[in-house]
């Protein structure tokens, strides 16, 4: 599966000219509110007509200004989650489920019977009821599956969990991860960075209706918000530690203790950690609370107003601290110098 | 009740059936074209629909006649093909048609424009083209306006008066309606009591229409929110 999108649109004052290439797999756009996230999902499910541009899923083009070619959303066959789910409120589930399969016989997309995504997406027990009796998290899920069994290229998601809690989106990330092991193409928009840490591929970067970055989620994702920047580490988890609720991650890093995760015995996981949350000491500090110890060296420093964000070489993972000047000064930490981070292990989004 | 006032009761539950069935298809198909259509000269054709409930019914009555009479243009093509409205219970029933017309689009186009059209957009990323969007999402969403629209349309029907007499007069046994029979005794010494009757027939058609319409949306009211 290959996305290619370049497009221009103007409503009112908002400009929005995009592009960029994706590759297979979970292909993130990220940016805040107001970016231009959902306008351009919209305009690749067709429910926008863009002034101009090009879309190509999978050498299939479905909007060709120039050619003035564009492909109606229903013969699109792309699968869109919407952030308020949109269940179809006279329909129960077991309808709202097969709603688009009929319209999809024969066609091929993304394969999957009804009874393997009822079970995938642990909706079995609700396939009788109505929408309005479902939980936020439960319409959700009905409407991926709603989505899936339409028999998609690719999956659009806008903010799928934006509208729930912590809890429920805890329930659900696990299924979005499955769809993306299975192979299933997705477009995910969000304004998170654990989702996006925990799900992505590739990154595209979105603000004010431009596309300021694109690449690999390790690369990108440290760029993602400069107010609020972090490192992703990928890892597997080495077994879990029962009496105290937590879990032991290698990395190429060095050995991380998280909290608990709801994850097999090697997995592949990521872990995203703030950059405030990482603190630098001279020597391997010794006696202290914090779990974490890693060894590295400084790559870079970069400086604004009081604060520098200090970023760390630990063995080939780029991890990223971020310190007052002062610090940076008092500890005269310059590149090359070798350092320890020091991570609490509470401080780790479950990503 | 004497036979011919039977007649004159069948004769408006006849018309009055037939005027809500006949403007059903038409009276959504309008109602869905201006609730969500953007096409040049939507004013106009929001105004042509309205104009029956804005005219005196005599007048509506008398363009009918014009247009839909023996010697009219659409009248005199019609016939040609066996169909005329001219002093008919079909005529009738077509005056009874457009004067309801207005009441019947607007209770239809307000329930189109109160579903959710991020419902419809779902359902056309689903694959649903427009014709199956409208058939499997718009139209059972907004299915109780369509019954409140063709109660209304009935009860009109039922009423009607001026409009209908001027166009097909008042024939017994052929156009004559319960409106039409009511006045007919008014005018006549003694009619009284046949007045009285038949209006009581009309009064309980009436809250029988009613309450067939409350029990018909309570259904599906219930259907929907049933778990």
């Amino acid at each position: 599966m290959s996305l290619e999108v370049d497009v221009e649109h103007t409503r009112g004052t908002f400009h929005l000219a995009a592009r960029f290439t994706a590759q297979p797999g979970v292909t993130a756009l990220f940016g805040r509110s107001g970016a231009g996230k959902s306008s351009l999902v919209d305009i690749v499910a067709g429910l926008v007509r863009p002034q101009r541009g090009r879309i190509v899923i999978d050498g299939q083009t479905l909007l060709d200004t120039e050619r003035r070619l564009f492909v109606p959303r229903h013969r699109r066959r792309v699968g869109y989650v919407f952030q308020d789910s949109r269940l179809f409120p006279h329909l129960n589930v077991r309808q709202n489920l097969v709603y688009g399969r009929w319209f999809s016989r024969g066609a091929g997309g993304v394969a999957g019977d009804f009874g393997s995504i009822v079970e995938l997406l642990g909706i079995g027990a609700l396939i009788e009821r109505r929408p309005d009796s479902l939980s936020g998290g439960e319409k959700q899920r009905v409407a991926i599956g709603r989505a899936l069994l339409a028999h998609p290229k690719m999956l659009l998601m806008d903010e799928p969990l934006a509208s729930l809690d912590e809890q429920r989106r805890a329930e659900i990330l696990p299924y979005i991860e499955r769809l993306r092991d299975i192979g299933v193409p997705i477009l995910y928009v969000s304004h998170s960075v654990a989702e996006v840490a925990r799900l992505a591929t590739t990154v595209v970067i979105l603000n004010a209706g431009t596309v300021t970055a694109v690449g690999p989620v390790l690369d990108i994702l440290p760029l993602a918000d400069a107010n609020d920047g972090g490192s992703v580490l990928d890892a597997v988890v080495a077994g879990h530690d029962e009496t105290f609720q937590l879990t032991r991650l290698t990395s190429p890093a060095g050995e991380l203790q998280v909290p608990r995760l709801n994850a097999a015995a090697g997995s592949t996981v990521r872990a995203y950690i703030r950059s405030r949350d990482v603190m630098l000491s001279l020597q391997r500090p010794q006696e202290i609370s914090a779990l974490n110890v890693l060894s590295g060296k400084v790559a870079q420093i970069s400086e604004t107003g009081a604060q520098a964000d200090v970023r760390l070489d630990c063995n080939g993972a780029t991890l990223v601290a971020r310190l007052t000047t002062k610090s940076v000064q008092r500890l005269a930490l310059a590149p090359g110098r070798p350092v320890f981070a020091v991570i609490k292990s509470v401080s780790f989004e479950r990503s | 009740m004497t036979a011919e006032e039977w007649t004159a009761v069948r004769l408006s539950l006849l018309v009055a059936v037939t005027a809500m069935a006949a403007s059903l298809p038409p009276g959504i198909a309008i109602a869905w074209l201006l609730a969500r259509g953007r096409f040049w000269g939507k004013g106009l054709v929001d105004t042509i629909v309205h104009l029956p409930l804005i005219m005196p019914p005599v007048v509506t009555g008398y363009l009918l006649l014009i247009l839909f009479g023996k010697r009219g243009p659409i009248g005199e093509f019609l016939a040609q093909f066996g169909i005329v409205f001219a002093f008919r219970w079909t005529g009738a029933a077509l005056a009874c048609a457009v004067m309801g017309f207005p009441l019947m689009v607007r209770a239809i186009r307000l329930s189109i424009e109160a579903v959710d059209t991020r419902l419809e957009s779902a359902a056309g990323t689903l694959g649903a083209n427009p014709l199956w969007v409208f058939a499997t999402i718009t139209l059972p969403l907004c299915l109780p306006g369509v019954i409140a629209g063709a109660i209304l349309s009935f009860a009109k029907s039922m009423g009607e008066f001026g409009a209908t007499i001027t166009f097909v007069s008042n024939i017994p046994g052929e156009t004559q309606t319960l409106p039409s029979a009511i006045y007919t005794f008014t005018q006549v010494p003694g009619g009284d009591a046949g007045a009285l009757r038949l209006t009581l027939v009309s009064v309980a058609i009436s809250m029988l229409a009613l309450l067939g319409s409350e029990l018909l949306a309570r259904r599906i009211g219930a259907r929907r929110v049933a778990t």
